[in-house]
């Protein structure tokens, strides 16, 4: 028996959400008296896997085939099955990105395994009972769910779990091949559009974020946001009427349509602070709102807050991060 | 060409969520309750390629009770041909999955769409489990779908960008934004949608795999610290020194 965890690599590195994932599936091995095994998937380098024993892993599976670089759900789905077999894994733990909730809810099928999703905390072992807390009603709430089958998936929401760092340990990477054929491969990617990242940070990997509204007035204002995101190393993001008429792209959209995130700072400029935006939002760490209506709604999921004009406090406070630094 | 778009009913985007005193459920008293947001990308996205094509059925398909019908109605009031509903209480993804599953192998559906998750669970988990058990490629999250012939080429959201994926049909793709322009229903779909048939059908099985034991609101936050906006500047010494977020 042993705890099997996913973890996504992107550029020879291994992603910041799967060092949580790597983390949490070596506590769940501590409380099941067992050990953690990795099978990496994506563009790995043995260094960056190997340091991997900072987190807990003893072990780590890598299959070096190149076509495995870009997600495939049918070929990935195959091999962490075949890794899930070889180490008679009882938990699978990955994170609760786009790759995991779609290599996941395949592999719940494939290993007759329940699958919780969006989950927030380490897991509850208390007389056979098998209990996570995962996110529901997009983030106004949270569910308590037993998990009743023989095997379990979990996928872990991002920033919900600090990643641990025993600086020194490494673990072992082994080489493994899932016999993988042209089948497997057939819903392979034609090809792959990567975004221009303004300041290299991607939003649903962010741990902190810089956001803007119709508040802002225009396209032609976003220096003011992207400003204070690069001064702070943050990802820039925005509402949903914002994307919606092409004044940011949709991958920016946050919200209950669009992405949820929860990084440890949200800062809203020009945002009123509907439902439905804070519905994607409402788990970050601390919020701040800027926004020159003291009665918008915003403030009161706010932790800190600024009555005021954002093309004059914006700029305020990227010269202030600047001077911090 | 056949589609199958699955819808669920969910509570309408401005609820306030409460549950009952004992914690074990969810609070429907006063809730509107409308199709998955998502779904409807779905739904619009299945009604143009059906229309663009000239030919072919777009079914609805529901797994709850019979309270979701107002709902299924409306779908067919967009434009859906006809519907079905699994008279059931959905209990977790893995029951809604295997129903789902049943009635696209029994009715032979080309192209089987679904929103990107319900935004009451948050599960984003059917649309994997459904492919799975057909043994059919899925596309999550598909933010586009053009059809040619028999097959289907998506854009698939990845982190940080996006894939061109191209599969035959049959297959699975969960939607969302900006796939379509979601349509409403107009007063002509709300009368002809009295009349299309709506099939009611007994689940298959009443397996699942999780049971939610109690509900929890997150903790209340300790209201706004306000700085004026004179001294902008202090916020950021707040974020270091006391928030220490930054
Ligand atoms: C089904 C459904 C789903 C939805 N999903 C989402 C979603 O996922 N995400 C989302 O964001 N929205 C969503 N919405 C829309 C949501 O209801 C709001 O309409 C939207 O969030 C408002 O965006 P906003 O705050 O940018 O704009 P507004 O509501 O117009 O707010 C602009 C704010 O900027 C302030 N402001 C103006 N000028 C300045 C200035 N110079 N300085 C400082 N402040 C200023 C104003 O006081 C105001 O509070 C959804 C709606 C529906 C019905
Ligand atoms: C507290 C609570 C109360 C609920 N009350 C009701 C209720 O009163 N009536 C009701 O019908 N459901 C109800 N549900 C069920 C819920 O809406 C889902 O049907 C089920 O839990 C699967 O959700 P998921 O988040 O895992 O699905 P996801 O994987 O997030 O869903 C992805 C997609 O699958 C499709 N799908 C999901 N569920 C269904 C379904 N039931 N039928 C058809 N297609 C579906 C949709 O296209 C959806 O966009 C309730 C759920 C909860 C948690």
């Amino acid at each position: 028996m042993s705890v099997l965890v996913v973890v996504e690599c992107d550029k020879g590195e291994v992603k910041k959400s799967s060092l949580e994932v790597a983390s949490y599936g070596s506590q769940v091995a501590q409380l099941l008296g067992t050990t953690a095994t990795a099978v990496a998937v994506g563009e790995a380098s043995e260094a960056s896997l190997a340091q991997l024993g900072e987190q807990g892993i003893s072990k780590v599976l890598y299959d070096a085939e190149p076509r495995l670089k870009d997600f495939v759900n049918g070929a990935y789905t195959k091999l962490i099955a075949a890794a899930a077999q070889q180490e008679d894994a009882k938990v699978l733990v990955l994170a609760n990105s786009n790759i995991g909730a779609s290599v996941g809810s395949r592999l719940a099928v494939r290993l007759q395994a329940s699958l919780a999703t969006n989950v927030v905390e380490l897991p509850k072992n208390d007389g056979g009972q098998f209990t996570v807390k995962r996110g529901a009603f997009s983030g106004k709430a949270f569910a308590e769910v037993v998990l009743t089958g023989d095997r379990k998936i979990i996928a872990v929401k991002k920033n919900s779990i600090e990643a641990q760092h025993e600086a020194g340990k490494t673990a072992t990477v082994e080489s493994f091949s899932a016999q993988l054929s042209d089948a497997d491969f057939a819903d392979a990617p034609k090809q792959v559009v990567l975004q221009d990242q303004a300041g290299g940070i991607l939003l649903p990997e962010a741990d902190k974020v810089v956001s803007g509204g119709r508040g802002m007035k225009g396209p032609e204002n976003w220096h003011l946001i992207e400003d204070l995101a690069k001064a702070l190393g943050a990802a820039t993001a925005c509402s949903k009427p914002v994307s919606d008429v092409d004044w940011r792209p949709h991958h920016e959209h946050v919200g209950q349509t669009g992405i949820t995130v929860s990084p440890n700072l949200y800062i809203a400029c020009g945002i009123s602070g509907a439902i439905q935006h804070l519905a994607g939002v409402n788990s970050s760490k601390v919020i701040v709102v800027i926004n020159k209506d003291p009665e918008a709604p915003f403030f009161k999921a706010a932790d800190y807050g600024i009555v005021g004009d954002v093309f004059d406090v914006l700029p305020k406070l990227t010269q202030a991060v600047k001077e911090l630094n | 060409m056949k589609f199958l778009v699955c819808i669920s009913n969910v509570p309408d985007t401005t609820t306030k969520i409460t549950f009952t005193p004992d914690n074990k459920e969810f609070n429907k008293a006063g809730v509107q309750f409308v199709i998955n947001p998502w779904d409807e990308y779905a739904l619009t996205r299945a009604i143009e390629l059906k229309e663009a094509q000239g030919s072919g059925t777009v079914t609805v398909l529901n797994v709850g009770e019979a309270d979701t019908e107002p709902n299924i109605r409306k779908a067919l009031a967009i434009g859906a041909d006809d519907a079905i509903r699994v008279n059931a209480y959905p209990k977790d993804a893995f029951f809604v999955a295997q129903q789902i599953a049943s009635i696209a192998k029994d009715g032979g559906y080309d192209v089987i769409l679904m929103g990107k998750e319900s935004i009451d669970y948050n599960g984003f988990q059917v649309h994997g489990m459904v492919g799975e058990l057909l043994g059919i490629p899925t596309v999550a999250p598909a933010m586009k779908l053009d059809m040619s012939g028999n097959t289907a080429t998506l854009e698939r959201e990845i982190e940080g960008g996006k894939e061109i994926v191209e599969v035959n049909t049959p297959f699975v793709a969960s939607c969302q934004q900006p796939m379509c322009e979601p349509r409403i229903p107009n007063m002509r779909g709300i009368m002809t949608a009295r009349t299309k048939p709506l099939k009611v059908v007994e689940p298959t099985g009443d397996a699942s795999r999780t049971q939610v034991t109690e509900y929890q609101l997150p903790p209340k936050k300790q209201g706004v610290k306000l700085i004026p906006a004179e001294s902008a500047g202090d916020l950021i010494k707040l974020l270091r020194n006391e928030a220490k977020v930054i």
